[in-house]
């Protein structure tokens, strides 16, 4: 894989990610107190960055092999459950990820919670709900980063690819002051599912011995072969959708929810 | 302590599995099936893991969206 697909692929998980701990902070932050909001943040961030340090120098003493077969089945799994949920929600069966409607809510529990300092910071609610939220989006992007760079013996360009992202967003957050709802998550999500299923099946074949038919120029067919079937299914199911819409109300059966 | 252990081992499995368990076992499955085609019966089975993944796809999208009786 060359260093580009691997900071892009990073780059993309890391911005979806980042546009929803976005979201959480600004609602911590401008409907209780922005000092406990970043003193929750910078929790979660020094977290995070002790999980890539314990985790990542411990990647680079599995054997190669080892290391593919097991990563690869966890990125195809992972991978597999990001396609899923786009799929349903470019299809309709799923609501779309509305990070206004996910700031409204976030801040009308906000305003209602009762307020508090402990352990030293002044607004304690504030504090857990921007830790909780960085800390959970963060990790996605940590294990993205770490299984990608780890198995490219690349970790600094895939933590590269991750800072920038965060960066940019933070900067386009900062600028506008309100949750990134333009941003077109779903169709990143599908874009990443469709890397991570993709680099998923190519390690976890490796690690299990196989031997592809011009190396790593197979990627350049099992990428596209994805998408494709990807692509297939949204449009098979957004008919299936549309004609149950037209049978009536209640024939489109709900799908089951998630925060992914 | 059980409790805790039970929510951590609880977010771990929603974290990676997700929704639904049958992809990562067929997964799973397939990935053994191959290691099995390389090494017992010497067939390079590069073919087994996508087809086998595009297949978990449909399935559990069409598990997901199927009325229900």
């Amino acid at each position: 894989m060359n260093s580009l697909a691997l900071v892009l692929t990073v780059f993309v998980a890391c911005a979806v990610e980042a546009v929803e701990a976005l979201t959480i902070v600004l609602a911590a932050g401008l409907t209780r107190e922005w000092r406990s909001t970043f003193q929750g943040m910078a929790a979660a961030l020094v977290v995070l960055a002790a999980i890539v340090a314990a985790v990542g120098p411990a990647l680079t003493l599995v054997p190669l092999t080892g290391l593919r077969l097991v990563v690869g089945a966890l990125l195809a799994v992972f991978g597999l459950q990001w396609l899923r949920k786009a799929i349903l929600r470019a299809s309709g069966y799923k609501d779309l990820h509305d990070e206004g409607a996910i700031y409204a809510r976030q801040v009308t529990a906000a305003q209602a919670a009762a307020g508090g300092s402990r352990r030293g910071v002044r607004d304690w609610y504030a504090f857990t709900l921007s830790f909780k939220g960085v800390l959970l989006e963060g990790l996605e992007v940590v294990f993205i980063a770490i299984t990608f760079g780890g198995n490219q013996q690349n970790l600094g360009l895939a933590a590269a690819g991750a800072v920038a992202a965060v960066v940019v967003v933070a900067a386009v957050g900062i600028a506008v002051r309100a949750p990134l709802s333009r941003v077109p998550e779903n169709t990143m999500k599908f874009a990443v599912g469709v890397m991570l299923t993709s680099f998923g099946v190519f390690w976890g074949a490796e690690g299990a011995g196989v031997s592809w038919p011009g190396n790593d120029a197979a990627l350049l067919a099992i990428v596209p072969l994805m998408a494709l079937t990807g692509l297939g299914y949204t449009a098979l199911l957004r008919r299936t959708h549309a004609t149950a819409a037209q049978a009536g109300p209640g024939t489109v059966r709900p799908v089951e929810g998630s925060t992914v | 302590m059980t409790r805790w252990l039970r929510s951590f081992g609880a977010f771990w499995y929603d974290f990676v599995i997700g929704d639904d368990w049958r992809g990562a076992a067929v997964v799973a499955l397939a990935l053994a099936a191959t290691a099995l085609l390389v090494h017992v019966a010497s067939v390079n089975a590069w073919w087994l893991l996508p087809v086998c993944v595009i297949a978990a796809l449909g399935w559990s999208l069409r598990r997901a969206t199927a009325r229900k009786p």
